[in-house]
């Protein structure tokens, strides 16, 4: 019985990490330019084509390095191009043009990669188990939930003790004035939809070896991923990282129990919450609006 | 700006009235026209439907100024609830789209309550995700939905005023029934337009803020034309059911939502007629593109960049433009 609930924490908090890692590449984009981006799941599966293209020349170590690098590089090409344009717009533009990027990106996927499951092979060592009794624990997961941990605390490192973490934040609550300020807004937002697309590209390297990487692998990430943007309050970054890890560890938890309401239940915590406390756990009343 | 208006409300009679007569006109003759452009009847009943949920999703998002993304969901619930009622309990197919409309139209007015002080980009995020529950419910309620395989074991039934009774079993018959909902949902969305509330909206639309002080009650106004669009989008949503004879999960998809926003920004969403021009070029070309390639995605993404950066006013915004300017 233990073991059982063990096992089913431990998978709740590996997909909740991914959700987290999803959800707070789309909120910082979210927060600084106003724009839902609906390519989100696809920016992941690139990450873990890209993986699967380099591993064999740069090793399983260094494609973890590279292709989120390379995802994040795309996404800056693809922001100066078309997405910049709809900042500061009727935000139906905004969703509809990353609805058809994501519709584009995903068939190019499935043209370049094909539409069946790759994989990539990963060294020896995260193969192995911990232990006999904790057979489903695989240095794998401990290596995943740890390099998720440390991009965490990286990024809020960053945002809390750097100049363009700074600018990132205050962008957030007041960018008119931080351009005001003279600081390059147009620089920052491009920066910053890299960095978010840079936090889809690594979860999509660490996905390939717990979900498979098909074309459309990122499209069950995206719509946890908005809920625990709302769950957690949109606006507040911290918000985003508890509620990604509430829902992954509740979905995870119900289909243990009843597994066909696993996807639901993140539904009733959104309904939940607001019906509660409508702007979040952690939101600001008044963002976005 | 104020030329425009005045040159809009001081066009001749007849010129006013030869654009809707021509509309009238070719949705009542296209069983007659269509097959000749290679088309099927089937095609223009799908544009009809769609054609009645972008407009009805329009009154929230051209004239109230207030996006949903989650507009299938309602769409979907009419076509589940259609199908439900018709399968288990009654053979009527008018009470099928009444219990169609009325469960996807007070689902509206239940999410519409939660949302309805999210503004933008926030509460277009929370229709998106609301809309997705019932993606989930009709995907894993096997025995009562049909989970994945979608909904099947119905059909529309002949219909019986008293002694006269309507078979419509038929395809064009069936246009015909479709058309003659449709024409009194679009005259209603018309009628609200025009009344005082539907001017309100626009009021709300324009600022927001003025209208507030003005003592209207914004939010409440925002509810009631999310709800109202709700009920026209689900009565949409009965009739393809109907249409099909089917009703399909993906037809609850955030996907399917996307394409009603796309409908009415292609078509014009300051415009009335614009959705359900928006609805009959995407209807046809993504016929067209499907059967032609199997890369429709790339094809239909395109079509949304293209849009949104080449042409966001839309057909009938840049016809309206170049005629004015």
């Amino acid at each position: 019985m233990i073991e059982l609930i063990l096992f089913n924490l431990t998978n709740g908090l590996i997909i909740g990490a991914f959700y987290v890692l999803m959800a707070l590449g789309l909120s910082l984009i979210l927060n600084l330019s106003n724009v839902i981006n609906f390519a989100h799941g696809n920016f992941l599966a690139l990450g873990g084509y890209l993986a699967f293209m380099l591993a064999p020349v740069t090793g399983y170590w260094g494609a973890l390095l590279i292709s989120p690098l390379l995802a994040a590089a795309i996404g800056v090409v693809l922001e100066r191009l078309m997405i910049h344009r709809v900042y500061g717009r009727d935000p139906v533009y905004s969703l509809l043009l990353t609805f058809g990027l994501a519709f584009v990106m995903q068939d190019a996927a499935r043209w370049y990669w094909g539409p069946n499951p790759l994989q990539i092979d990963m060294p020896d060592v995260l193969k192995a188990s911990l232990s006999s009794s904790l057979f489903f624990i695989t240095w794998y997961r401990v290596f995943m939930v740890a390099i998720v941990v440390a991009t965490v605390v990286g990024l809020f490192a960053f945002l809390r003790y750097t100049r363009v973490g700074l600018r990132i934040r205050a962008g957030t609550l007041d960018l008119e004035t931080v351009a005001a300020l003279g600081v390059n807004v147009k620089l920052l937002r491009t920066f910053n939809f890299g960095l978010g697309c840079l936090l889809a590209g690594l979860s999509g390297v660490l996905a390939t070896g717990q979900l498979g990487l098909n074309p459309n692998m990122g499209d069950d990430l995206l719509m946890p991923s908005f809920i625990a943007i709302i769950v957690g309050g949109v606006g507040s970054l911290a918000g985003t990282l508890f509620g990604g890890l509430l829902i992954g560890v509740a979905a995870a938890v119900t289909a243990a129990v009843y597994p066909a309401g696993s996807e639901v239940v993140i539904f009733v915590i959104l309904l939940l919450v607001m019906l509660i406390r409508p702007r979040g756990l952690m939101g600001e009343e008044g963002m976005l609006s | 700006m104020t030329a425009t208006i005045l040159a809009a409300t001081q066009r001749p009679a007849q010129r006013r009235w030869l654009p809707l007569a021509a509309i009238w006109l070719a949705l009542i003759a296209a069983p007659f026209w269509l097959p000749l452009l290679g088309g099927y009847t089937a095609l223009a009943g799908k544009v009809l439907v769609f054609g009645l949920a972008a407009m009805g999703l329009n009154l929230l998002l051209g004239f109230t100024g207030v996006l949903s993304f989650g507009h299938a969901a309602y769409f979907g619930l009419g076509a589940y609830g259609a199908g439900l009622m018709l399968k288990y309990v009654t053979d009527s197919t008018l009470l099928g789209v009444l219990a169609g409309t009325l469960l996807g139209g007070f689902a509206g007015m239940l999410f519409g309550l939660l949302i309805v002080r999210r503004r933008g980009v926030y509460f277009a995020m929370c229709t998106i995700a609301f809309g997705q529950i019932f993606y989930y419910i009709a995907y894993s309620w096997n025995d009562f939905t049909g989970g994945f395989d979608g909904l099947r074991g119905f059909h529309r039934e002949p219909i019986g005023f008293g002694p006269l009774t309507f078979d419509i079993a038929d395809g064009t018959k069936f246009y015909y029934f479709a058309l003659v909902v449709f024409a009194i949902a679009v005259g209603l969305i018309g009628l609200i337009l025009k009344s005082p509330f539907g001017r309100t909206l626009r009021a709300i639309r324009e600022n927001e803020r003025r209208a507030r002080f003005l003592g209207i009650p914004v939010e409440r106004h925002i509810w009631l034309s999310f709800s109202i669009s709700c009920f026209f989008t689900a009565l949409a949503g009965t009739l393809y059911a109907l249409l099909n004879n089917f009703a399909d999960p993906l037809t609850l998809h955030y996907s399917l939502s996307g394409y009603f926003v796309i409908m009415v920004v292609m078509g014009g969403m300051r415009a009335f007629w614009g959705p359900l021009l928006g609805a009959a070029v995407f209807v046809v070309l993504q016929d067209y593109i499907s059967s032609m390639t199997v890369n429709w995605m790339s094809f239909i993404g395109l079509i949304f960049m293209l849009v949104v950066l080449f042409f966001p006013r839309g057909l009938l915004g840049m016809l309206r433009r170049r005629s004015a300017g």
